[in-house]
């Protein structure tokens, strides 16, 4: 017994000893002792040999700081004025697709006003607008295709807009009423879709993150010609699930687009609070990952950005990190007053001067393709169908109270069951002090 | 042409930002009826003039006395440089500098380890954790490292100046991320001490006595208080002591139990079973979670051999099973009815289905009838 034992332990110190031997083999093959060229003839230099190691050896003590390097360019295939400032950029989109993102953009826009309105009168319990970051959403969504699996924030309802998500859909998700998709157990601007391939939303910052890392390698096992998309904000960067997904995505080799929108702000917090870096994009590399900045107002640069990314994603089974640099032009939430901790001047700056649906607007007037007349036509369109949607969310009932006890598991455990049925009883038995007109009967 | 557009594009603008800037609010909590009503507490006499203050004021005010008196304290978290998203660290910066009252960047694991290292090195660190909801990236660093810290270090080292502050409970329209009653999990956690005040008064006096007491805190403010509670505050410096439960009411025929926002309701409850069915309650807020004060829920239990205990959190594995459990076991034979518990169900908190989530008044009278009819 213990003969045998210590055999082994030999056995194991022996190949442990010959792969060591083959492994510095190995090295010694691989690495590239060279002769230099310098003064100083016949002495051999070497390189590094570091697990993982790609770089040479120096003798001049110097830091890398971070200050002397050139900010990371921000890519722009739209001017101000909604000019194609390279032509070899130019995506070429089709008039009507153009059009849809404008449409999508400037519905986007119209819902906004009207739920944070309906919000301000206390119809609905809370709402996130998505103004100034309109072009993030249209130029990313129209780039991948409809079955990629979108993982978002919460600030990217045009990504849903875009792949149909109806606006009686939004508006029923809000009123957490019947037709909810999401059963009324969320608050409002917690949509999801499994139809259209969006994950639903969860309000803890950043955890969507490496999940969304997790499906595409498994889209890349299942040898899917798909890709994740995940959406997420400067702020939530800073969490450490984000260095997760990065990392993992990096390492495992998964068809994901990050998708950063660098809004300025996390809440009232401005990224110099937030980072030091050189925003977002600059951490790419450090993971091994593709990276680009673009222009988030710029719905082309975003555009050509994502489907670019996307064809890497699926060619080289890697990931790319893209930072959208946009601007948070809205509140926070309705939760929040963003006057406390930022000037009118500087939101009316971005509003004004650089807007997204301003640019594309620019653009398709210089094609011939808009004019006054459409907008105000289209404008009033959108108000119409935005207040009809509206409408008819608003009266219907909320789900039957038994709603809260499904879907915690696949099937109600015993505890469960018993625990709903004395909620019923219960409630059955207080008629008058609970809301029960304003749900559908319970069985 | 050029000029009817920018005219007609400018025109379409300005409407669309006076539309975006306008109306404005400054905290989550919107003025929403709440499930309670609120009775305000009377301030001790001894400890001297007060001032009107709501629940966030009189956390600004503890957190003022503490910044002033303790040159070492510092306050960070998300967005506290403004005043906080529910304002409870309004003027601080401003008063004590950048230096001591800053943003910290969006991590809570961040926050809390930073603040334990801070506490390590000699510093009182005062975190906030936005929401409650939002603690568990921080789990990590309260139950494996401030929880343990002087234990596994044999006291070399602690990180007793730590305190988190983070709002707690429900607020009427939360849902599953803003509404949570974590408390429970930090109750498993020894080395941890986890207060939760019930109003303006309880709330600056335990706060105080959190950041200076030698051990790591959670403190959880219950975050439909913020306005909703308003006092007459001492508004100089007084302590509360911790892991003392406090008898508000005292009576004959039931002992309630509750923290937080939960008293209120049970105040309403016991004001109840007198009125309509002339049951005599007593009713107690336990105050500090952990360690928690045995003797004053066990000396009522004795008294009056009926008990409800209510907590919003979930019924399984929430506090309440752990005082229900210490009370049978340690004074049997003067219960005359099982323990009752009235509970958030075991569900996570849901949107529209809160007033059916909730363990109201109406639930806990069931509950007290039926621990008199037992
Ligand atoms: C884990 C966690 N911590 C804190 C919050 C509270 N919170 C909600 S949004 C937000 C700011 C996020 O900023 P950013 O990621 O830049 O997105 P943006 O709102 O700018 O789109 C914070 C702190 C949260 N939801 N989850
Ligand atoms: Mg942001």
């Amino acid at each position: 017994m213990l003969n045998i034992a210590r055999f082994a332990a030999r056995a194991t110190l022996v190949g442990a000893s010959e792969t060591i031997q083959r492994t510095t083999a190995c090295y010694f093959h691989r690495s590239s002792i060279i002769q230099s060229s310098g003064s100083n003839p016949g002495r051999f230099e070497d390189k590094p040999e570091f697990p993982g190691s790609r770089s040479q050896y120096v003798s001049k003590l110097e830091f890398i700081e971070p200050e002397s390097q050139e900010g990371i360019p921000v890519y722009r295939v739209l001017n101000r004025e909604g000019n194609i400032i390279e032509e070899s950029e130019d995506p070429k989109l089709p008039k009507e697709i153009v059009t849809k993102m404008y449409r999508d953009m400037t519905l986007l826009n119209t819902m906004d006003k009207v739920l944070y309105e309906s919000q301000r009168q206390g119809r609905i319990s809370f709402y996130m607008t998505n103004y100034g970051e309109e072009g993030t959403h249209m130029g990313s969504a129209a780039a991948l295709d409809p079955s990629d699996l979108v993982y978002g924030q919460y600030r990217e309802a045009g990504v849903l807009l875009w792949r149909g998500f109806s606006l009686d859909q939004f508006m029923n998700q809000c009123y957490g009423n019947a037709h909810d998709l999401g059963k009324g157990r969320q608050m409002p601007v917690h949509y999801g879709s499994k139809d259209l391939n969006f994950v639903t939303i969860s309000s803890p910052l950043a955890t969507q993150m490496p999940q969304a890392a997790g499906s595409a390698y498994a889209f890349k096992l299942q040898k899917k010609d798909n890709v994740v998309i995940c959406y997420f904000g400067e702020g939530a960067a800073s969490e450490g699930d984000a260095h997760a997904a990065l990392n993992f995505a990096a390492v495992l080799d998964c068809p994901i687009i990050f998708f950063c929108r660098n809004n300025g702000y996390a809440i009232s917090t401005p990224t110099k609070d937030q980072y030091r870096g050189d925003g977002i994009a600059s951490r790419g590399p450090g993971y091994g990952i593709s990276t680009i900045r673009v222009d988030g107002n710029d719905p082309f640069a975003v555009y050509n950005a994502t489907k670019a990314a996307r064809k890497t994603c699926l060619s080289q089974n890697r990931p790319v990190l893209i930072e959208a640099m946009t601007y948070r032009i809205g509140h926070h939430s309705t939760s929040d007053d963003s006057s406390a901790y930022r000037s009118v001047d500087e939101v009316s700056y971005w509003d004004r001067q650089d807007n997204p649906i301003t640019r594309l607007r620019h653009f398709m007037v210089n094609q011939g393709w808009w004019d006054e007349e459409a907008e105000k036509e289209w404008m009033l369109d959108a108000r119409k169908r935005v207040m009809k949607a509206f409408a008819e969310a608003e009266p219907r009932k909320r789900p039957s109270p038994e709603e809260l006890f499904n879907d915690v598991y696949d099937e109600l455990p015993p505890m469960l069951q018993q625990q709903m049925k004395e909620m019923k009883e219960h409630v059955m038995q207080h008629k008058e002090h609970y809301p029960l007109e304003q749900y559908e009967k319970m069985t | 042409m050029a000029l009817t557009l920018r005219t007609f594009v400018s025109a379409v603008r300005s409407l669309s930002l006076q539309h975006r800037l306008h109306g404005r609010n400054v905290a989550l909590v919107t003025s929403r009826g709440v499930h309670f009503s609120y009775v305000p507490d009377s301030p001790n006499p001894s400890d001297g003039a007060t001032t009107r203050m709501n629940f966030f004021q009189s956390i600004t005010s503890a957190l003022d006395i503490c910044l002033e008196k303790d040159s070492t304290a510092v306050i960070f978290g998300e967005d506290v440089a403004f005043g906080g998203v529910f304002r409870c660290t309004v003027g601080l910066r401003d008063k004590y500098g950048a230096d001591r009252v800053f943003n910290s960047p969006l991590s809570e694991q961040g926050i809390v380890a930073f603040g334990i290292g801070m506490a390590v090195a000699g510093s009182t660190a005062i975190a906030e954790i936005q929401f409650a909801d939002y603690i568990f990236p921080a789990f990590d660093q309260l139950r494996n490292e401030a929880a343990m810290f002087r234990y596994r270090t044999g006291n070399l080292f602690d990180c007793g100046s730590l305190t988190v502050r983070t709002p707690c409970m429900a607020v009427g329209h939360g849902a599953l991320y803003h509404s949570q009653s974590v408390e429970a999990f930090f109750a498993h956690c020894p080395g941890l001490k986890v207060v939760i005040p019930r109003g303006p008064i309880q709330a600056k006096g335990l706060l105080l006595a959190c950041m200076r007491d030698p051990n790591p805190c959670v403190f959880f403010e219950p975050k439909i208080l913020y306005r909703a509670a308003i006092e007459d505050v001492p508004t100089g410096d007084y302590e509360i002591p911790l892991s003392k439960a406090e008898v508000m009411l005292e009576g004959t025929d039931v002992t309630l139990i509750g923290w937080g926002t939960q008293v209120h309701v049970l105040r309403e409850v016991a004001e109840m079973a007198q009125d309509k069915f002339n049951i005599s309650c007593e009713l107690i807020d336990l105050r500090t979670i952990l360690p928690w004060d045995k003797d004053t829920i066990l000396n009522s239990a004795a008294k009056t051999g009926r008990v409800l205990i209510s907590h919003e959190a979930p019924m399984t594995m929430g506090f309440a099973a752990e005082i229900a459990t210490t009370i049978q076991s340690e004074c049997f034979l003067n219960l005359e009815a099982p323990i009752e518990r009235v509970c958030g169900y075991d569900t996570p908190f849901p949107h529209v289905f809160e007033p059916f989530y909730m363990p109201d008044k109406w639930q806990c009278m069931t509950a007290i009838k039926k621990l008199l009819n037992y």
